[in-house]
């Protein structure tokens, strides 16, 4: 048995350690600044006041050229918001629909079940507009990239003056974390950009953590949900299988 | 039944010949059968109608372009919902019925929020079927209102059903004007 | 024991028509196991367990899940965000999967170690080698399903491994794609086989459970059943014990669905595949890095495609690769070492499968892929003719007497 725990164990070790490409991919760049989020780790959960001011960042900021197409604005719920403050947001987007009687498709105020619509028709429209790049959709950012939540965050304050002997591309700006360092985003934040409504002063790392915080929910909205029943079913199961492992126990004590 | 409940010898006795149920055997037993449940559970509720579903589970019409005496249909949860704008004539025919000659008795103020407008779920109460009578041209069968083709049910200019092998009336969705001319069913 | 004929009228009723009493009786309840299995032998059933875990889950996501190349990626995200309990399915399913090949792995190592695929068992071994295919095959076409962009970039690189295929190989491989490229119609197909599979795999198990109870259960010691005395009912033991190692592999298995999920996926499977765009690291899961390190270590690319192959069907032939005597590498003294070696081995091709191909990896890869077959090719036939093993025990009984007689001594004196 202990020799079955000591495999068990070392295999998980290696997989953790040795086989995982996002930790060879994580090496690979400059070390993160900031990973500690509190949603991160068994117990944590989302910052709420930061989701909130993540929302206002994303739609006075990010909004402008990055989609959010898995979020319907009924979700917004799980921020704290009532129904009233959610069709009040709803409503400040138009969105396309129809075909109406005569065939044609056309522009509506959003409902709460309507979800963020994207900036751009298409991707060829959104390439069009941006200089050839595409901005991608936010709603799973945070789960997909190596390095996650801290990626992210790190992308959004790593522009920094590029190096003298480096050749950068027209229309393209230095980041010390986009792997070859030339990325085609402006840098987005600077500080006292929005005008928080709980009177948080607007810099660019509370920005970026707020922001960062709220696409980590849009990405895993189940999160907090999914670490509290875990935590019920592995003390239940643990019980369960002590309970049975003394039966074991005692029914083999009978063999000779 | 009475078989399977006659108890030969104990069930629980071990080779060692002790009848009682021991408490950790209890105690397994009780713990499998709260996980059992609990795994059976969200497998189940998977099936449910999921938040997208039901997120969309109203519909807002607009009512500006129906005349009088025309009926729409508009899609309310995969159903179709008749919206007629009745004339006067069948307003007072729906109303001038005695409750003695209806099976499902309802009066058409119960049904009609607005005289004017009747909102109905179009599914004949009989076994599913779409009755007509909401396009110009469709027989509205005896009494002025809908005609279900498959078992042959006549519906009234209130929707109620008054002969032939439906049960009930045509069902009348929860709705709400918002204004005058927009309502909200569900 | 209790009579396989059951007293009750109702029970007796059916078993003249239907003889179900006994047969569970003769095959579960009072079926004779060797009385020495150690928790190695949990994994057979443990891995029939995932077996009906992944049924289970993945019928309840192919309610869900809808496999069109444009809806795909969203209908997986549908099932994770709008459908009750979808995250708790589909992340079961899919870490579901590790666990299923953990635990195979498992068994197929405690058959090399106690050399359970040797005679008379080598039809079961052989069973046991295409219920590995069978779950590999499933769990590639699976990990199509979802259409991000690992999904579509494992498709596009396994399905080209048949151009290798001498002059046929291109008509292949767009036989298999049903068009000019990887597309909705191998989606499709791949989805059709997907839920195909488990059902040709219950089949096989079925086959080698009936192999395996045709000729016994190996055990730690490698010698034969001799008398009733060497055996014990598999119930209550085996069942027993079979239930705590469930509860303690679901135990892992749920730490892994609750608190980290993701972590033996790919982070670049969460972005919608993009033919256009092929990401920086190609891996396949860690189930496949041993094979793909084989793949990548040989520089031609039909050699590579065979060698992958080959490290798999070799095991075919293994009882007769292994010219040993005696089965258990418990009376094998350097067999016993080697075996070690093996697994090491193992272990470092799945890491190296994991990294960049260049420089020294590639040199570790071609080692260890040499070594892998060495193993079987040259060590095992001659290790067998070379190897002296210790005597075996007369009879599993008195091997259990004589090491469990001392403990229970103690244990005895304990209570005076």
């Amino acid at each position: 048995m202990r020799r079955l725990i000591a495999a068990a164990s070392a295999a998980l070790v290696l997989g953790l350690t040795g086989l995982s490409p996002a930790a060879l991919a994580a090496t690979e760049g400059a070390a993160l600044p900031h990973t500690d989020f509190p949603h991160v780790g068994v117990f944590g959960k989302y910052d709420k006041p930061a989701l909130k001011r993540g929302l206002q960042v994303y739609r006075e900021v990010c909004s402008a050229c990055h989609g959010l197409k898995h979020i319907a604005f009924r979700n917004l719920t799980a921020l704290g918001l009532s129904d009233d403050e959610i069709k009040a947001i709803a409503e400040t987007y138009q969105i396309q629909d129809g075909p109406n009687d005569e065939g044609e498709m056309f522009e509506r105020a959003g409902r709460p079940s309507d979800y963020f619509p994207n900036p751009f028709a298409n991707e060829k429209a959104a390439r069009a507009s941006n200089n050839g790049a595409y901005p991608p959709d936010l709603s799973l950012i945070t789960k997909g990239r190596d390095g996650h939540e801290g990626y992210v965050y790190a992308i959004l304050t790593g522009y920094e003056e590029p190096p003298a002997d480096f050749a950068l591309g027209e229309g393209m700006n230095y980041n010390k974390y986009f792997p070859g360092h030339q990325i085609a985003m402006a840098p987005p934040l600077n500080d006292g950009q929005v005008t928080y409504e709980d009177g948080t002063e607007a810099k660019v790392a509370t920005m970026a953590h707020d922001v960062v915080t709220f696409l980590a929910w849009a990405a895993e909205p189940e999160l907090e949900e999914r670490k509290a029943v875990g935590l019920k079913v592995l003390i239940f199961i643990g019980l369960l299988t002590a309970v049975l492992y003394a039966i074991n126990v005692r029914i083999w004590s009978r063999v000779t | 039944m009475a078989e399977t409940s006659h108890q030969h010898g104990a069930p629980g006795a071990s080779p060692h010949g002790e009848t009682r149920r021991d408490f950790l055997v209890l105690t397994a037993g009780a713990m499998g059968a709260i996980a059992t449940i609990a795994v059976v559970w969200p497998l189940l509720e998977t099936m449910n109608p999921a938040a997208d579903t039901l997120a969309l589970s109203s519909t807002e019409v607009d009512l500006t372009a129906i005349e009088i005496g025309q009926s729409i249909t508009v899609v309310w949860r995969n159903k179709p919902v008749f919206i007629r704008r009745r004339t006067q004539e069948e307003i007072d025919a729906a109303r001038a019925v005695s409750l003695d000659d209806l099976g499902d008795k309802q009066t058409d103020e119960e049904r009609a929020q607005k005289p004017e407008w009747l909102v109905l779920v179009g599914v004949c109460t009989h076994l599913g079927c779409i009755p007509l009578g909401t396009k110009k041209g469709d027989p509205r069968g005896d009494f002025g209102g809908w005609f279900c083709p498959c078992h042959g049910s006549h519906y009234d200019t209130s929707g109620r059903i008054r002969k032939g092998p439906a049960p009930r009336n045509l069902e009348v969705p929860a709705y709400q004007f918002v204004s005058d001319t927009l309502v909200k069913i569900g | 024991m209790s009579s396989p004929v059951p007293r009750n009228k109702v029970a007796q009723w059916i078993e003249y028509r239907l003889p179900v009493f006994s047969w569970v009786s003769h095959n579960l309840t009072d079926f004779p196991e060797p009385k020495n299995l150690n928790y190695w032998w949990n994994f057979g059933s443990l891995a029939g367990i995932m077996l009906v875990w992944q049924i289970v889950t993945g019928i309840v996501l192919a309610m869900h899940y809808t496999p069109h190349v444009d809806m795909a990626f969203n209908s997986v995200e549908r099932i994770m965000r709008d459908v009750e309990w979808g995250w708790l399915i589909r992340y079961s399913h899919m870490n579901g999967a590790s666990m299923f090949f953990a635990v195979v792995y498992i068994h197929i190592f405690r058959g090399l170690y106690y050399g359970s695929y040797k005679s008379p068992r080598e039809i079961l071994w052989w069973l046991g080698i295409v219920l590995l295919l069978l779950i590999m095959g499933a769990a590639f076409t699976g990990y199509v399903l979802p259409w991000g962009q690992m999904s579509f970039w494992a498709a596009t690189v396994i399905t080209n491994l048949f151009s290798a295929v001498p002059w046929i190989g291109g008509g292949v491989v767009e036989w298999l794609w049903g068009g000019f490229g990887v597309d909705n119609p191998l989606l499709n197909r791949f989805y059709a086989l997907h839920y195909l599979l488990p059902f040709v795999i219950v089949g096989v198990v079925v086959l080698h459970i009936w192999a395996l109870h045709h000729r016994r259960s190996n055990n730690p010691l490698g010698i034969d059943i001799k008398s009733e005395k060497d055996t014990i009912p598999f119930h209550p033991y085996y069942t027993v014990r079979d239930m705590f190692g469930m509860g303690a592999m679901l135990f892992v298995l749920f730490i892994f669905i609750f608190f980290i999920p993701n972590m033996l996926g790919e982070t670049i499977n969460y972005v919608p595949a993009n033919p256009m765009q092929t990401p920086s690291h190609i891996v396949p899961e860690w189930y496949f890095l041993p094979y793909y390190a084989i793949l990548r270590a040989i520089p031609d690319k039909l050699g590579g495609v065979i060698a992958m192959l080959v490290s798999i069907l070799v095991l075919f032939i293994l009882p007769w690769l292994d010219t040993s005597k005696v089965r258990s590498a418990r009376f094998r003294p350097i067999y016993k070492q080697l075996f070690w070696v093996f697994l090491a081995d193992c272990i470092v091709l799945g890491w190296v499968g994991a990294q960049p191909a260049e420089g020294v990896n590639i040199v570790i890869s071609r080692i260890c892929t040499a070594y892998y077959f060495a193993h079987f090719l040259i060590i095992m036939p001659i290790l067998g003719k070379l190897e002296r093993p210790r005597p075996l025990p007369e009879s599993i009984h008195e091997a259990v007497l004589k090491k469990r007689g001392p403990a229970q001594a103690a244990a005895a004196m304990e209570k005076h």
